[in-house]
């Protein structure tokens, strides 16, 4: 059984053994978004704290960048996007400044806290922002490895975290290579499913079943939402024919759409896109929401044979 | 070092710096066609104190990492602080005829990003204190003694997030920045007291732990006395200047109408006979 550990936990616990070795800055609301809340205890001096106000917690960072601290501000993404959505625009990536926001608890596999906490829209408005880069790990492994990679990173960027646990996708080996899709299994090249964030296991779950009914797909994770990995869309649309795309965010204007923005002018093909319906998040069991939402395995695999037969 | 004792030399100097700057404002706005010359009018008096005599700064390093800081957090009043740029030594005076022009060095807007000695962009109302903020916490964290001056509109602080920012600097004891409000009492549809009324504004800041001193912001001798005395307070402090929208031109003053709108050709040889005439009245 694969270890089990929240996207957002994972991050967090890198960032406090980096910490020891790196000089940085975290600025927080008051969440418990990825154990980051004790920093100041550990690191004196070099955590912010701004209470339950999250438009000063953001533009408070921009200044605090503008100063050449590299800054973490981590709180849920639901308010990154939107309660601070202008300060991130206007302060952070408007004027370049080094911040990384971690935005927790994203898409509805947020499950209990309900529609007011699941971010659903963060990818789409944070992918409307020029300036801005999106990464989104699948899994702890890459969550990890993510933080790492963050330190070397200049700029505005988001990274997109998750609240509940899930398995590992990845061992050790894995590399996170800034603006590159990983290319995670080849069973053929009948379609290929572009997945970003934690749907991925359901991706690599359909593809077993897809491949038991004699049709081969090949799985990116399109970790780097922006910029997108034009290449590796450019080659799944020429080699495969045919591109599914998952996620756990609203279809209208995330992965889905910024693959289909790229194929459409470029190597337009038939495309299926998985994710979020046109509806805000709800309490309950995540895998049971998703059930509903056609985001479990079986929607993916029955959307794929759908698409097949567009061929 | 930053400069806060003054001579009557001093202010005898700054005022003529200001006549100065007030005529490059309007010439600037009437050449752009658009912009907006009440609030840089108000405001002018404090930026030529704090660049031609209080703010520790270098023109010639624009980035300079101890330099002390200003926000014009009221960017629309940004024409004020192009002129004081240009005079200063930042950019060439003559670039202020490109204001507002495509590929203009100077925005509509503060950019900090196109214009040399613009510490940080603005022109949303309501977000400079935050980053002023961000900069203050910055000079504690690494040991710097640089200052931190955010310029805010009266109507400005209609907006909630100045509230945070002003809390969460008390809660910080960023004794290293100073908030100045250009309190001219117009917005740009009227009185602001009748479009939100903001007073009692001193007890306000007060009540959110901060210093406050006041004075006549169109007064360079009390703009003066007001930074000096504001410096000595051991906690955050505002500066409630109270000024006139459109001051130094009558034609203009404590009228909205003149909140964003610029001078035809002859209203701004009007208004420079009467800047040039008058000087700080």
């Amino acid at each position: 059984m694969a270890k089990t550990l929240a996207t957002r936990m994972a991050f967090g616990k890198e960032l406090l053994e980096l910490a020891k070795t790196h000089d940085f800055v975290v600025c927080s609301a008051d969440t418990k978004t990825c154990g980051l809340e004790h920093f100041g205890e550990l690191f004196p001096g070099r955590e912010f704290t701004f209470g339950i106000a999250e438009q000063n917690l953001t533009a408070a960072s921009a200044g605090l960048a503008s100063c050449g601290n590299k800054v973490y501000l981590a709180t849920f993404a639901v308010f990154a996007s939107m309660r601070a959505c202008e300060q991130v625009r206007t302060f952070i990536c408007h004027t370049k400044q080094n911040v990384t926001i971690i935005g927790t608890h994203t898409g509805l596999q947020v499950g209990g806290d309900g529609a007011t906490h699941a971010a659903v829209e963060d990818v789409s408005i944070m992918r409307a922002f020029p300036n801005m880069t999106i990464w989104q790990p699948a899994d702890a492994v890459s969550a990890r490895k993510m933080a790492k990679a963050s330190l070397d990173f200049e700029g505005p960027l988001y990274i997109r975290l998750h609240r509940n646990p899930v398995p590992d996708v990845y061992d050790e080996t894995y590399r996170f290579i800034p603006g590159k899709a990983t290319l995670v299994k080849e069973t053929g090249r009948d379609l290929t499913i572009i997945s970003s964030g934690i749907l991925l296991a359901k991706a690599i779950a359909a593809a077993e079943a897809l491949k038991a009914q004699g049709a081969g797909v090949r799985i990116l994770d399109m970790s780097t939402i922006k910029p997108l990995d034009t290449d590796a869309v450019e080659a799944a649309a020429r080699e495969t024919g045919v591109i599914l795309t998952l996620e756990d965010a609203t279809v209208k204007g995330g992965l889905g759409s910024a693959v289909a923005e790229y194929a459409v002018s470029h190597c337009p093909v038939p495309m299926e896109l998985v994710g979020i319906p046109d509806r805000f998040g709800e309490s309950g069991d995540p895998e049971l929401i998703y059930r509903d939402c056609g985001m479990d395995e079986e929607a993916v695999a029955r959307r794929a044979l759908e698409l097949l037969a567009r061929k | 070092m930053t400069r806060y004792y003054y001579t009557e030399e001093d202010v005898l100097r700054l005022e003529k710096t200001a006549v100065q700057l007030r005529k490059d404002i309007l010439r600037m706005i009437a050449k752009a066609g658009a912009g907006h010359p009440g609030g840089s009018l108000s405001a002018v008096d404090m930026i030529t104190a704090l660049y031609f005599h209080v703010m520790n700064i270098d023109p010639k390093r624009p980035d300079w990492p101890d330099r002390d800081r200003f926000i014009l957090s009221k960017g629309h009043a940004c024409p004020a602080q192009y002129a004081a740029l240009a005079r200063r030594g930042y950019f060439d005076p003559a670039v202020l005829d490109t204001l507002r022009e495509y590929h203009s060095i100077l925005q509509g807007h503060p950019d900090m990003l196109k214009t040399p000695g613009i510490d940080f962009s603005t022109g949303s109302l309501g977000n400079g204190l935050s980053v002023g903020l961000g900069m203050a916490l910055s000079a504690k964290l690494h040991g710097q003694d640089f200052m931190t001056y955010v310029m805010l509109g009266d109507g400005e602080v209609q907006e909630g997030l100045v509230w945070e920012a002003a809390m969460a600097a008390a809660h910080h004891r960023a004794d290293n920045l100073i908030a100045i409000v250009d309190a001219n009492g117009v917005q740009i549809n009227g009185w602001v007291n009748d479009i939100m009324r903001i007073e009692p504004l001193a007890d306000k800041w007060r009540a959110f732990g901060w210093q406050v001193t006041e004075c006549a912001g169109n007064n360079m001798r009390e703009v003066l006395h007001a930074l000096h005395t504001a410096r000595t307070m051991r906690a955050p402090a505002v500066i409630i200047m109270r000024t006139a929208k459109g001051r130094g031109v009558s034609f203009m003053e404590d009228d909205s109408l003149w909140h964003g709108k610029a001078p035809s050709e002859e209203q701004l040889f009007a208004a420079l006979a009467e800047v040039e005439k008058g000087g700080i009245l």
